[in-house]
């Protein structure tokens, strides 16, 4: 939507469509509202500090020059989004105020609303709800377009465009979550965004970087709301059982975090908590306020269950990992305009690679790079023709299979009990061997033809079928991906026990293409001049 | 975390069917209904959107639920949460949404 915004605000001349899954008011992984905005470029601070701070919490697996021309933006978008209506906090002389060193502090509990409503005020944006996008439209590798179906009524939609913005968000759901049965959508990112982004750039041939960069969300147990308001908001420090404070032992990065409370758990000093017992009248007061701008079920919790946090530490937890690419660096393989390898194709915030620690901001501020990409890109460019298009029968293909044994949501299981249990999920400490990889191939493929054979009876079933055959690409291409960076340079994140510690012959981006079928690892120098790459 | 519809409250508006990011809510009979309650993320859209407090938000049984319901009442600078116990009790916290979060 922030892409939209800037480039409807700057080109008026230009007819734009936004294509969304749900309704853009309340849709994708801010939907319940944000905390912070965490990417933010505080007084005595400067872009290159961000970088070399997201960098060093890479261990040095990102790309710089994304980084920088993201981080040059933080400010500006910030600005931006204020103007639009979100609340950030401020002193008496106007200045926001700092939760941290990179982190300014709002009520984003509204945050989908405020953008909504500004998209909602631009003559020149059509917005397309509950459209579910299944695959980008080619022809040759220029991408024109992209087609989907509507989710509840029996419509598809061809859109062809000069150009295409890839910003459907990152990949959940791929591994078996923490409360499997009644509770299995109580996670971290949002479970509706699939990973389709990655699926249909992969199936394009889309080139790919980072996807073994995992990301694993450190959260409040059970509700699995954010930890950051209570670490820094109220300086809640990680206690274990015996009441240690054992951080100080494993690092400070972000997977070091998470590999504190793992190690800690298995060497039977769990379970490990936030430490909030104490707090004051006035802390606690604002904290119950505070989650339910971002996770009510923390709210409710404590209150529900008498058990506040002045009262009782709130315990922890890793998540499943994901594929996001605004927190760690999986996603499109981009150069520093956001042009992904597939000419015509943009691609910013959760899909685009190479630029971990981005969140929100840095979200917005890609959407702005990538939407002055594009007016640069369309300015004198005519559609290209479409030659073929096969989606009536792709999709009357499911409709017209015959009731089988298995249901998309029994494969679905499927798919996450062999992630979780060969490729490194929860129940495996988030590690993983080649043997154990090989298993997950196998069963990946599997369930993938399987998949071909199950039946819709409505919109919404193929909707589940497309999100489960999303999931089982990225499964596919993530799977090669751990395999090929044979070393541990993030523990939890992506723990390979044949490759136990670190690698200097793997100080280099992981990248990957289909190709024939196969994907195909394509090792990239860390300093690889991306824009040369992609022209 | 999931939602439970009161069908003598709705009155089949569809406003929680428009805003559901996972498109989980469908009108049915001119009420409204949750296809699955275990895909529910609980994002609470759908308790905000509702105009008529139809819609309750609970914690599982397995997240230390005990059976209480979150309502909310969205107006325009303020949001009110209320909280309803099982045994009929209630409290309210109030979020004045001009006012950031203070962490």
């Amino acid at each position: 939507m922030f892409a939209a915004i800037r480039l409807a605000e700057a080109h008026p001349e230009l007819s734009i469509v936004v294509a969304e899954k749900a309704n853009i008011v309340r849709s994708g992984c801010l939907a319940a509202g944000v905390n912070a905005l965490n990417a933010y470029i505080t007084d005595g601070h400067t872009p290159n500090d961000y970088v070399r701070y997201a960098l060093n919490d890479a261990n040095g697996i990102a790309r710089r020059d994304l980084l920088l021309t993201m981080s040059e933006r933080l400010n500006a978008v910030t600005k931006k989004i204020e103007s639009l209506g979100l609340v950030i906090l401020k002193d008496a002389d106007g200045n926001y105020i700092a939760r941290g060193t990179r982190n300014v502090k709002i009520n984003g509990e509204n945050i989908k609303p405020i953008l909504a409503a500004a998209v909602k005020n631009l003559g020149n944006v059509e917005v397309i709800n509950h459209v579910n996008v299944v695959d980008l439209l080619s022809n040759e590798r220029t991408v024109i377009g992209a087609w989907g179906f509507d989710v509840r009524d029996e419509k598809i939609f061809c859109l062809r465009s000069k150009a295409t913005l890839i910003a459907t968000g990152g990949a959940a759901g791929l591994y078996r979550p923490n409360h499997p049965g009644v509770a299995r959508h109580t996670m971290w990112y949002c479970p509706f965004n699939t990973g389709a982004g990655y699926a249909m750039g992969i199936r394009a041939g889309a080139e790919m970087t980072t996807l073994e960069m995992r990301f694993i969300a450190l959260r409040c147990k059970d509700t699995i709301a954010p930890t950051g308001t209570l670490a820094q908001g109220v300086g809640a420090a990680q206690i274990n059982a015996r009441g240690e404070r054992y951080q100080h032992r494993y690092g400070n990065t972000t997977s070091e975090r998470l590999n504190a409370v793992v190690s800690e758990n298995l060497n039977g000093r769990g379970p490990c908590a936030l430490e909030t017992i104490g707090i004051d009248d006035a802390q606690e007061k604002n904290l119950i306020r505070a989650y339910l701008n971002m996770a009510p079920s923390q709210t409710m919790k404590w209150l529900e269950t008498k058990t506040p946090p002045s009262i009782a530490n709130v315990e922890i937890e890793g998540s499943e990992p994901y594929v996001v690419g605004g927190h760690t660096a999986g996603g499109y393989w981009i150069d520093r305009r956001r042009r992904t390898t597939l000419k015509g194709l943009f691609a910013a915030g959760d899909v685009a690679g190479g630029c971990p620690q981005k969140y929100v901001t840095g979200a917005f501020a890609e959407g702005e790079i990538a939407a002055e990409s594009i007016a640069e890109f369309v300015a004198d460019r005519d559609h290209l023709p479409l030659e073929r298009f096969d989606a009536v029968d792709e999709i009357e293909k499911f409709f017209g299979n015959p009731r089988g044994l298995y249901s998309t949501e029994e494969l679905e299981e499927a798919m996450q009990q062999t992630m979780d249990e060969y490729a490194g999920g929860i129940t495996k400490n988030y590690r993983y061997n080649e043997a154990q990889l090989s298993m997950a191939r196998r069963h990946i493929d599997r369930i993938e033809r399987l998949s071909e054979k199950l039946r819709a009876e409505s919109m919404y079933d193929l909707l589940k079928i497309y999100e489960l055959r999303d999931r089982l690409t990225v499964c596919r291409a993530l799977i090669e991906h751990l395999s090929a960076r044979r070393e541990t340079r993030w523990r939890c994140f992506a723990e390979h026990t044949d490759y136990p510690n670190r690698d200097p012959n793997f100080d280099c981006f992981i990248n990957s293409r289909l190709v024939d079928g196969k994907i195909k690892i394509i090792f990239r120098d860390l300093e690889a001049d991306c824009d040369e790459e992609n022209l | 975390m999931s939602i439970c519809i009161d069908e003598n409250k709705c009155v089949g508006c569809g406003a929680c069917v428009e805003v559901c990011p996972g498109n989980l809510i469908v009108l049915e009979k001119k009420s409204a209904r949750i296809r699955d309650v275990r895909d529910c993320w609980g994002c609470t859209a759908c308790v905000k959107a509702c105009r008529r407090q139809a819609i309750g938000y609970y914690l599982s049984a397995a997240l230390g639920g005990t059976g209480a319901k979150l309502y909310a009442v969205d107006e325009k600078n303020i949001l009110t949460w209320r909280l309803e116990f099982p045994d009929g009790t209630q409290q309210s916290v109030v979020v004045d949404k001009t006012q950031s979060n203070k962490y």
